[in-house]
This record gives C-alpha cells, sequence and structure tokens, in this order.
C-alpha cells in the first residue's frame, strides 16, 4: 500500500500566507484585506514587501467585503482574510449583493474554519460555512488539506477569475501533499485506489481519512480515498466513477452533516447512482472549547470514526 | 450646458419615472423623483467625466455607485439617455428577462452598473474599492456615490465612513439624500438620526450642503465645490436636502410614494405637470 509521509507538521493557514507572499512577487494586481487578524491569517510577510497593496480595515468584515468587491473595479485581485465564522455568516448579505451576485473577482480567505481552532470554543467555530457559501450562484468553494495543498490553492484561485471561497485552518497538521503539486480547481484527487468501499475526504480530515483506508487494508478492507479539494463545482464524474466500483461510500469533512461536502456527495449519487453513504461530520451541533484532538474524538472526525462508518456503510450494500 | 438645458431634461426624466413605473404598477418612483437634478448634474451637467462605451474597470473616468438601488427608475432613465444602453429599453423595466431588473445588478450585464445595489447599506464600502483601486492605479478621477437617509440606519455605513476618513480617502464624494422620508414614516419618526453633519465632521469627513437638491443652480453649484473639495485628506460628504416626489405635487412631502406606482389618473395627473421635452420613449 502507497505510504504517505508527513514531512512536518504544519497549519494549513501558513499555506495561505505563504501563498499570498509569493503572489505578491508574481502578480502586481493582488492586493490584500484583513479585519484585525493579520497574525492569524500570516498576513504580514505580504504587508511587508507591500505595504501599498494591503488594507487594514479593522473589526469591521462588512465594510472588508465591500471594499473587496469594489477593488476589482479597477483590475485589483483582492483576498480578504479573516476568521471562517466572520468571513462568512457574518457578512452573507455583503457577500450575496456585493460579491457574488455582481461576480465580483474577489478570494475570500478563511481561517480558523471548522472546531479544530480549538480552545475559542463554538462563538468562533464555524461549521455551516461550506453550506453557506456553496449555495451563492457563481461561487467556487475550496477547502485544503495540508499547507502544501493551500498555498498551491492560493495560488490558483488567484488565476481564476471569480468569486471565491478559500477555506483552511488553525493547527498544524501532517503535510503530506506534494510541494510542487499543480492545484486544478474542480478535479478530485486520488490518493488510493480500492475496490470495497469510497472514502471522500475534505480539509484536515483527509489525512484522517488516509490513516483509517490503512487501519482498513489491515482488516482486510480495500478502500478507494479521495480528496476532494473543490466542494463547489464538485469534480462528479470521479465521484460517480468510484462508488459504480465501490458501491458504497463515506464522506468526512469537519463541517455539519447539513449542507456540507457529504450532502453534495449524497445528491451526486442520488442523480446518478444511487448508493449507501455514511456522513463523517458534526450532527448538527455547535462545538465547544478543548484541544483539536479532544474535538475531533468527541465529534467524531477521526480516522477512527471514518474506519466505523467504512465498516458500517460496507454492511448496508 | 445651460441650465434650461437641464431642467428640460431632469423633466424628461421625472416623466420616464412616472412611466416606467406606471407600466408595471411597481418600483419606487418618491425618491427617484427627488434625485432627478442630482442624476442629471452628474451625467448631463458637467459633473463627472465619464464614457457611455461602458467598460467594467472604469479607468480614466469619474465612477458613480448608487446605493440606495431602489431609485433606479430615475438611475435608468439618466443612463439611457445619456448613451449607455437604448432608450426604447425603459420599456423593459422590471419586467421578465430585462436588464432593468428591479433593482440595479450587473447580472444582466447592463451598461453603467458596477455593482448590484437594493439590499441597503454596502454602496459606500464598495465605493471605497473603487476609490482605494483608483489610487493604486495613478488614476485621479473621482467616486461618486449616493445614499439614502434612512439607509444610514445600516450599521455597515459608519464601518465604511470610519475607514474612510482614518485612511485619508480624499477621492470620494458621498452624497446623501436628505429626503427624511423611509418606508414606515418620516425618519424621525421611524429612527431619529439626530445632526448627520455633526456626526460626518465627528467621523473625520469634511461635509458641505446643498440646500435644496432640487434647484438644478443649486445641485451643479454644490457639487462642483464638492469636487474642489477632494484631494486634501478627507473624504467629502454632502447632505443634499431634496423633498420626495419631487415635480408631481400629490407625491412631495410624503413618504406614501416611496414604492408606489400610479394609477392611470394620476399618472395623467402627473405628466401633464411634466410636458415632454425629449420626446417620450
Amino acid at each position: 500500500m502507497k505510504t504517505y509521509t508527513d514531512t512536518g507538521k504544519k497549519d494549513t493557514r501558513s499555506g495561505f500566507g505563504d501563498g499570498l507572499t509569493e503572489l505578491g512577487r508574481t502578480n502586481p494586481n493582488v492586493v490584500a484585506l484583513c479585519a484585525d487578524l493579520v497574525g492569524s491569517l500570516k498576513m504580514q510577510d505580504f504587508i511587508d514587501e507591500n505595504p501599498e497593496r494591503f488594507f487594514q480595515v479593522g473589526i469591521a468584515e462588512a465594510n472588508m467585503m465591500g471594499m473587496a468587491a469594489g477593488l476589482t473595479i479597477g483590475g485589483k485581485i483582492p483576498f480578504a482574510g479573516t476568521f471562517a465564522n466572520f468571513a462568512t455568516g457574518r457578512v452573507y448579505d455583503q457577500i450575496r449583493q456585493s460579491i457574488a451576485y455582481s461576480g465580483k473577482n474577489v478570494k475570500i480567505c478563511a481561517s480558523h474554519s471548522g472546531v479544530t481552532l480549538g480552545e475559542d470554543g463554538a462563538t468562533h467555530q464555524i461549521l455551516e460555512d461550506i453550506g453557506l457559501m456553496k449555495m451563492l450562484p457563481g461561487m467556487t468553494v475550496i477547502n485544503t488539506c495540508d499547507y502544501n495543498q493551500t498555498k498551491a490553492a492560493t495560488l490558483a484561485i488567484a488565476e481564476h477569475d471569480g468569486p471565491v471561497y478559500l477555506r483552511f485552518g488553525r493547527p498544524k497538521v501532517a503535510n503530506f501533499t506534494p510541494e510542487d503539486q499543480k492545484f486544478e480547481i474542480g478535479k478530485a484527487v486520488h490518493l488510493y485506489e480500492g475496490n470495497d468501499v469510497t472514502i471522500i475526504a475534505t480539509g484536515h480530515l483527509v489525512w484522517e481519512a488516509i490513516e483509517a483506508a490503512q487501519k482498513l487494508n489491515e482488516k482486510g478492507i480495500s478502500a478507494e480515498v479521495i480528496n476532494i479539494h473543490t466542494i463547489k463545482p464538485l469534480d462528479e464524474a470521479a465521484i460517480i466513477k468510484s462508488v459504480k466500483k465501490t458501491g458504497c461510500v463515506v464522506t468526512a469533512e469537519e463541517h455539519n452533516f447539513l449542507g456540507g461536502l457529504g450532502e453534495s456527495v449524497a445528491r451526486t449519487l442520488a442523480e446518478n447512482n444511487p448508493a449507501p453513504q455514511e456522513f463523517v461530520a458534526t450532527q448538527d451541533t455547535f462545538g465547544e472549547s478543548g484541544t483539536p484532538e479532544q474535538l475531533f474524538e468527541k465529534y467524531g472526525l477521526n480516522a477512527e470514526a471514518i474506519l466505523k462508518a467504512a465498516e458500517k456503510v460496507i454492511k448496508r450494500k | 450646458m445651460e441650465i434650461k438645458k437641464l431642467e428640460d431634461f431632469a423633466t424628461q426624466v421625472r416623466r420616464d419615472i412616472l412611466r416606467q413605473v406606471h407600466k408595471v404598477n411597481s418600483g419606487h418612483p418618491g425618491g427617484s423623483l427627488g434625485c432627478t437634478e442630482f442624476f442629471t448634474a452628474l451625467y448631463q451637467g458637467g459633473i463627472m467625466e465619464h464614457k457611455p462605451e461602458f467598460n467594467m474597470d472604469g479607468k480614466d473616468e469619474d465612477l458613480f455607485f448608487l446605493s440606495n438601488g431602489h431609485i433606479s427608475p430615475v438611475f435608468y432613465s439618466v443612463l439611457a439617455r445619456s448613451g449607455y444602453f437604448p432608450v426604447d429599453e425603459l420599456n423593459t423595466f422590471r419586467l421578465i428577462d430585462s436588464r432593468l431588473q428591479g433593482h440595479p445588478t450587473t447580472h444582466e450585464g447592463l451598461p453603467g452598473i458596477r455593482v448590484a445595489s437594493g439590499s441597503l447599506g454596502q454602496g459606500m464600502s464598495v465605493a471605497l474599492g473603487a476609490a482605494q483601486a483608483k489610487k493604486l492605479n495613478k488614476d485621479s478621477h473621482l467616486i461618486f456615490s449616493l445614499h439614502g437617509d434612512g439607509e444610514l440606519q445600516e450599521g455597515q455605513n459608519w464601518e465604511a465612513i470610519m475607514y474612510a476618513a482614518g485612511n485619508k480617502v480624499d477621492n470620494i464624494i458621498a452624497t446623501v439624500d436628505l429626503n427624511g422620508q423611509q418606508i414606515d414614516g418620516s425618519t424621525e419618526t421611524v429612527l431619529p438620526m439626530g445632526n448627520l453633519k455633526a456626526k460626518f465632521e465627528a467621523f473625520g469627513w469634511d461635509v458641505m450642503e446643498i440646500e435644496d437638491g432640487n434647484d438644478m443652480q443649486q445641485v451643479l453649484d454644490g457639487l462642483t465645490e464638492a469636487k474642489s473639495r477632494t484631494g486634501k485628506g478627507k473624504p467629502v460628504c454632502v447632505l443634499m436636502t431634496t423633498v420626495m416626489g419631487n415635480g408631481v405635487d400629490f407625491m412631495m412631502h410624503t413618504h406614501a410614494w416611496h414604492g408606489k406606482a400610479p394609477n392611470d389618473e394620476q399618472l395623467e395627473t402627473a405628466l401633464s405637470q411634466n410636458p415632454e421635452t425629449l420626446g417620450d420613449y
């Protein structure tokens, strides 16, 4: 079985920050905005190198989203960064009218998504943002799994003309995808080929899915693992093809099971190739304070939970 | 352009507003009529340097953002009669498959519109972003925006107002339409906003007033003065007093016509008070 090596734990937000720094050097149209979270979003290097292209708006996310929309008029490519909670729910109508409906080329860059920001608790943990953003017509929704992929995605979305929601996080997690990867928006990444069950994971749950597949392999179960970094547009062809082969699917995401990746996969399969599905996701609940590991365990978001879901869904075939 | 010609233009725009909302029995004539002189001055009176051969990026021209998007009838009429799109298209206002949506949008590709508006309170932020882009592009042209007075009850405005002064965004002229009315009644009864001049000044803006925003000469002089105040380290606010429903006697001084269309008889009366000048569409 193929092994994936963690080259050293890193946070996905640093992948964003380093990607933004690179964009600052290579693309003069890229500008950045932040609502008083420069350190958390790792934006300082970009700011040091391009002070005139950075806009500190203060604790005023609504104004930030509107300004980002306005900056596109004149050819700028704004990257607006804050926590996922404040980048979506707090400013939904600003994103809806001034960015999505207006077709503005704004990149909404959301750190500290899901429960793994940890101790700050539920006021800062959002588990509904994928749903909010994927429902907006024209919005691309991306949730990256590690440092390298987040950096690659940050570079890729600058080349994409249209609004993008880029979701990443706070904790240091395994960094295992290739450093030189080409990030293709809307293209699934196959991590394991398998025949008994398809595991479709996004974000921090991808590494957990790899670990789950290895444990399943030890039990004689062959799992196909797909990293879906782009939830919208969804790589439906890859999903249908895999589930036609395996006959069942587990979806895994750090998000509510309502409105997340799992529901997008379920809709795709219901239309094209109905199959038993188990959802590794939060069960319509808010988060709480704790360490990322504790929260993953309590809310059923780790390799163990994926393994159990796989065994269960195979029995439902 | 001489004043008489601008006034004639405005009279035709009033007819367009009334006929647009009458045809579909919906839309917002009150605020539209009140801002007719303002739009005419911007697009016809030489206040804005603008290009009817529309380009979204708007480089090397002045840009206008309408934040209170519900007064789309006046915006559409003035854009059409300024060459942005065929005047006949005003016939499609609020109809299915039209580019002239109830509230302005870029979604259908209507020339002259640079952002969707209608959900209130968002326009100043967008205008500020466009103003900052102008500075980055070393483009010395100006950003104009219009806001309803009731609209200032939305908190996002005050985020933007604070940002603009704090960051010396001095290439923007934000005009507030002080007609004192909103859907549920006068602004004084719905939510009194106190002294807006003092509030803008306290936030660090350069504030000036146009006492009669329905007097073409006053609007021209006021906006010319506002332009002369740009580039001096402060954003410029113009508090422009208008009469909602101006030009149609039974629509004036009331919120009743904020979002209500005239019937056949009322239209006839209203049009008789605004005789055709440039030709109806």
